[in-house]
C-alpha cells in the first residue's frame, strides 16, 4: 500500500494510474504485429512518393505479366503495375477502418455516457440503438451507394452506424456499473455538475474496453469495405482498395492467382496484426485477466 | 464474564502446525508472509486466531487447506501435521480427499461461497458425493439431519431452496451444515460472522460451539474482533505482521497481556461504556429531520410493485458540535436515512432543514450551493476515493465546485493533510499508495475541504483494524472540537456508537424505535430491540481496555 512519493506527471493527470505490473513482458506476436502494421500504415501513406509505377496507369503491352524486375509482382488485365495499386489501395482501406473506429468510438462514447447516467434518456437511447443494431451493414452500405453514388463517405458512414450501438452498450454498461461507486456519489456531495461528473469520473473508466473495442471496429470496418468494394458496393472502381483490387483479379483468378493473393494477403495480416494488438491491449488494461493468468 | 475454562491437557493433537513459513512465490528476498508459525489445536478445543488485516491469519488457515493461490504464495518451511500426517507432503489428489473429511471450512460471506443456481439440499448432498458413497434415500436422511442440527427451519423447504431465497443467517448455517456433514476432525471458521447481523451472529456462535461439544471438533476460528474471542475462545493466538506474538488461554490473555502488540490491541477495543455527557450548546440544531420517509417501488408505471417502507417517521436534530449516532442492523434503514440526508437518494416525503433551509424538495440543481453544508464519509475507503485521480485533485474538487481559485484549494488541501495526520506532499500521491485508514482520513479531508456545517459518517470506520478505528474516531472528535462540525454517525456497531456518539437513535424495520442520549439507550434501553441488541454485542460484560470485568455489568 505504501510507495514512494511519485510525481503525478500530465499524462497521468489524463489516464490516472493505469500501470503495467512489474515483470510484464510483452511476447513475440504483439511486437511482430506492431511491425508488421507500422510496415503496412507507413508504406500506404508514403505510397504516392515509394510506389515504383502509377497505380492506375494502364499500359496495354504489359497485360497480365508475372514477376519481374520491373513489375516484382507482376501486372493486372490492364497492365497496371500490382504492387503499386496494393500499396497504394491500402491508404482507402486505412481510412476507412481508422475512420470508422474512432467516429464510431467518438459517437457511442457520447450517446453511452449520457445513456449510463440519465435513466430517462436511457429508455430511449437504447431502443433506437437495438433498431440501428438491426440494420445489416452490408445492405445499408447498398442502399447508400444506391442513393449517394459509390464514395468513401457512403461506405464510411455504412460501416460505422451499425457499429454505434455496440459501443454505446459497452460504455453504458461500464457508466452503470461505475456510477454507483461511492466516490461519484461523493463527487455529487460535493456540487459538481453533472457533465463533469460524466466526462472527469466516469469517462476515464472507459477508455480500457474502448481501446480494445476500437482496435475490432478498425478491423471488421476494413474487412467490411472489403467485402463491399468486391461486391461492387463499395469505393468508386477507378480507386484502388483492397476489396476492388480483389474484384477485378476475380475475373482472372484461374489463370492468374496472384491478382487477389497479394490484397488478400495485405488485408489479412493487417487484420491478424490489428486483433493481436487489440487482444494485447485488453490483456495489459484488464486487471482481471492478469489475474487469472497468475 | 463467564470465559471458558476447560483444559485440554490430555485431549490428543488434532492439528500441530510447526515453524510454518509461507513467501512470495518465486521471491526468497522479500520477507516471509507467515514467519514461523508454530500453534497446537487439540481435540474439542476452540483456538482464536486474532490480528489485524495482513497479519496473515487468513494465509494461515489456506496453508492448512492446501489453498494458498498457486504461483503467488508457497510454503517454505515447517510442518502442518494433522493427527500424525505432515499435509504439506500430501499430493494435491490426497489433500482434495482430506478436505471436507478431515477438515472443512466456513467463510465470511456465505453468499458468495454457494453456488446460486443450485439448490442447497443439493449443494450439501454434492459434499457427501464426493466422499461416501450412499443411496440417495439414505444420502437425503443425513442431509436433513445435519440441518436439523444446525437450527434451520422446516428444512423440507429450505432443501429446496436457492440461496438467494435464504438469509445471511440462514445462508451460514447452511455452510456449517456442509462443512461439518462428514463430521471433520477440524473446522477452521474464518471470520464466519463478520458479514451477520449481532443477534445473528451471536446465534450462530452459539451454533458452532454447540455443534462442537456434541462432534468434538476441533475449531480453528479466525476473527478480528475480540468481543467474538471473549466469547468463544479456549485458547488465543495473536498474530502481527507473519508473526505469532503470544498465546495464551483466553482469561490469560485478557487479563494479563504480556506483549505489548496484544496490549495496544485490546486497547483499542472501544468499550461499551459510553462517552461522558457533553453540555448541549445553546442555539437552534444545524440540522433537523422531521418526519422523513422513504418508500421504494410505489411508481411502477405498468404495473402496481409492492411498496418497500426503507424509512418512515424519522425526526432528529443535531446541534453544533454535537454527534448522533443511527444504530440499527442491515435493512433497518439507517443508511437509507443517511442517504436521504445527503439528498443521494430523494425522500419520499418529510423534511430536512440544514443551515436554516429546508432542502427536502429541492430539485438537484437547486440543491448544488447547498451541497457544501453537509458531507458524507462512505464505508468502504477503497472505493471511496477515483483511484485515477491523484488525493491532492479529489481534495480541490469540492472548493473548484464552490469557486476557489486553484492555487489556494491546493493550499488548503495541504492543510487539511496536515489536519488529518498525513504529510502534506501526500496530495501528489495516488489512492492506492495509502491503506485504508490513511485513505479514510484523505476522505474525511475532502468533506473537511467544504467547511460543512454537517457531517454524515455512513459506518466510516466499519471497514477497518480496530487500532485504525480508534485513530479515526480520535480524528472525528478532534475535527469536531475545532470545527464545531454536527456528526451524523451511522453504524452497526453499539461499541463505536457508545464511544462517539451524544445521542443515540436506534432503528428497526424503517422506524425510530427508541431515541435518547448516548447513556440512556446503552445503560437502561427502553425498548426490547434494543435490549435485544445490546445482550448480542459479543465480550460486553468485559472492559477490554482495563483488562478486567466491566464494572458496571
Amino acid at each position: 500500500m505504501q510507495a514512494d512519493p511519485q510525481p503525478a506527471s500530465r499524462m497521468q493527470w489524463l489516464f490516472g494510474a493505469i500501470a503495467l505490473p512489474a515483470g510484464w513482458r510483452l511476447g513475440a506476436g504483439p511486437i511482430v504485429a506492431a511491425l508488421v502494421l507500422v510496415v503496412i500504415v507507413a508504406s500506404a501513406l508514403l505510397a504516392p512518393l515509394i510506389v515504383p509505377h502509377d497505380p492506375m496507369t494502364m499500359d496495354a503491352v504489359q497485360r497480365l505479366k508475372g514477376p519481374s524486375e520491373m513489375y516484382p509482382l507482376g501486372t493486372d488485365a490492364y497492365g497496371r503495375d500490382v504492387l503499386s495499386r496494393v500499396v497504394t489501395g491500402g491508404r482507402i482501406s486505412l481510412l476507412i477502418g481508422i475512420g470508422a473506429a474512432v467516429v464510431s468510438v467518438l459517437i457511442g462514447l457520447l450517446i453511452g455516457l449520457v445513456s449510463g447516467f440519465f435513466r430517462t434518456a436511457d429508455a430511449i437511447i437504447m431502443r433506437i440503438m437495438d433498431s440501428l443494431m438491426a440494420i445489416p451493414s452490408i445492405l445499408l452500405a447498398i442502399a447508400l451507394v444506391a442513393l449517394n453514388g459509390p464514395s468513401i463517405w457512403s461506405v464510411m458512414a455504412a460501416i460505422t452506424i451499425p457499429e454505434i450501438p455496440r459501443v454505446v452498450r459497452l460504455v453504458r454498461s461500464v457508466v452503470l456499473s461505475a456510477r454507483e461507486e461511492p466516490y461519484v456519489e461523493a463527487a455529487i456531495a460535493l456540487g459538481s455538475s453533472m457533465p463533469k461528473i460524466l466526462w472527469q469520473h466516469l469517462m476515464p473508466n472507459t477508455l480500457a474496453p474502448l481501446t480494445v473495442q476500437g482496435t475490432y471496429i478498425c478491423a471488421s470496418a476494413i474487412l467490411t469495405e472489403a467485402i463491399l468494394s468486391f461486391l461492387g458496393a463499395g469505393v468508386s472502381t477507378e480507386i484502388p482498395t483492397w476489396g476492388n483490387i480483389m474484384a477485378e483479379g476475380r475475373v482472372y483468378f484461374q489463370l492468374k492467382p496472384s491478382l487477389i493473393f497479394w490484397p488478400g494477403l495485405m488485408l489479412s495480416l493487417c487484420i491478424l496484426s490489428i486483433n493481436l494488438l487489440g487482444d494485447t491491449a485488453r490483456d495489459v488494461l484488464d486487471p482481471r485477466l492478469k489475474k487469472r493468468e497468475a | 464474564m463467564l470465559f471458558k475454562t476447560r483444559t485440554f491437557d490430555e485431549a490428543a493433537n488434532v492439528l500441530t502446525i510447526t515453524d510454518l513459513t509461507v513467501r512470495l512465490a518465486g521471491n526468497p528476498a522479500a520477507k516471509p508472509i507467515l514467519d514461523g508459525i508454530s500453534l497446537q489445536i487439540r481435540e474439542g478445543e476452540t483456538v482464536c486466531l486474532v490480528g489485524e488485516s495482513g497479519s496473515g491469519k487468513s494465509v494461515t488457515s489456506l496453508a492448512v487447506m492446501g489453498l494458498l493461490p498457486k504461483g503467488a504464495l508457497e510454503v517454505a518451511g515447517g510442518r502442518i501435521d494433522l493427527e500424525g500426517r505432515n499435509l504439506l507432503e500430501f499430493s494435491p489428489q490426497a489433500m482434495r480427499d482430506m478436505r471436507a473429511s478431515k477438515i472443512s471450512m466456513i467463510f465470511q460471506e456465505p453468499m458468495t461461497a454457494l453456488n446460486p443456481v443450485m439448490r442447497v439440499g443439493a449443494q450439501i448432498e454434492e459434499v457427501l458425493d464426493t466422499h461416501a458413497k450412499l443411496p440417495a434415500r439414505e444420502k437425503k436422511a443425513r442431509v436433513l439431519d445435519i440441518m436439523n442440527q444446525v437450527h434451520l427451519p422446516d428444512v423440507e423447504r429450505i432443501y429446496r431452496s436457492y440461496p438467494h431465497q435464504l438469509s445471511g443467517g440462514q445462508r451460514q448455517r447452511i455452510m456449517i451444515a456442509m462443512a461439518l456433514i462428514l463430521e471433520p476432525k477440524l473446522l477452521i471458521a474464518d471470520e464466519p460472522t463478520t458479514a451477520l447481523d449481532v443477534t445473528t451472529q451471536q446465534q450462530i456462535l452459539s451454533l458452532i460451539a454447540e455443534l462442537q461439544e456434541k462432534h468434538g471438533t476441533a475449531v480453528l476460528f479466525i476473527t478480528h474482533d475480540m468481543g467474538v474471542v471473549a466469547e468463544i475462545a479456549d485458547t488465543v493466538h495473536v498474530m502481527q505482521l507473519g508473526k505469532l506474538v503470544e498465546h495464551a488461554p483466553v482469561e490469560e490473555l485478557l487479563r494479563r497481556p504480556r506483549e505489548d502488540y496484544t496490549r495496544r490491541l485490546l486497547k483499542s477495543v472501544p468499550s461499551l461504556t459510553p462517552r461522558a455527557a457533553r453540555p448541549v450548546p445553546e442555539g437552534a440544531p444545524v440540522i433537523s429531520v422531521d418526519g422523513l420517509q422513504k418508500i421504494y417501488g410505489s411508481h411502477g408505471v405498468f404495473r402496481k410493485t409492492k411498496e418497500t417502507l426503507a424509512a418512515s417517521e424519522v425526526s432528529f436534530a443535531i446541534p453544533k458540535g454535537r454527534t448522533l449516532g443511527i444504530v440499527g442492523e442491515s435493512g433497518s434503514g439507517k443508511s437509507t436515512v443517511a442517504r436521504c440526508v445527503m439528498r443521494l437518494i430523494d425522500p419520499t416525503d418529510g423534511s430536512i432543514r440544514v443551515a436554516e433551509k429546508e432542502i427536502a424538495k429541492l430539485s438537484r440543481r437547486e440543491l448544488r450551493p447547498f451541497r457544501r453544508h453537509i458531507q458524507i464519509v462512505f464505508q468502504d475507503p477503497f472505493r471511496s476515493l477515483n483511484p485515477r485521480w491523484t488525493v491532492g485533485r479529489s481534495l480541490i474538487e469540492g472548493p473548484l465546485n464552490l469557486g476557489t481559485d486553484k492555487d489556494a484549494a491546493m493550499a488548503r488541501a495541504r492543510e487539511l493533510m496536515k489536519l488529518v495526520g498525513l504529510p502534506d506532499d501526500a496530495v501528489d500521491r495516488y489512492p492506492h499508495q495509502f491503506s485504508g485508514g490513511q485513505r479514510q482520513r484523505i476522505a474525511i479531508a475532502r468533506a473537511i475541504a467544504m467547511e460543512p456545517d454537517v457531517l454524515v459518517a455512513d459506518e466510516a470506520v466499519s471497514a477497518l483494524d480496530v487500532s485504525v478505528q480508534a485513530q479515526v474516531l480520535e480524528l472525528l472528535d478532534e475535527l469536531q472540537a475545532k470545527l464545531g462540525i454536527a456528526i451524523l454517525f451511522i453504524t452497526h456497531d453499539l461499541r463505536v456508537a457508545a464511544q462517539i456518539c451524544d445521542e443515540v437513535v436506534v432503528m428497526q424495520h424503517g422506524r425510530v424505535v427508541e431515541h435518547d442520549a448516548a447513556e440512556k439507550v446503552l445503560a437502561d434501553p427502553k425498548h426490547p430491540y434494543t435490549r435485544a441488541l445490546i445482550e448480542a454485542a459479543p465480550g460486553r460484560a468485559w472492559d477490554f481496555a482495563n483488562f478486567r470485568e466491566l464494572r458496571t455489568a
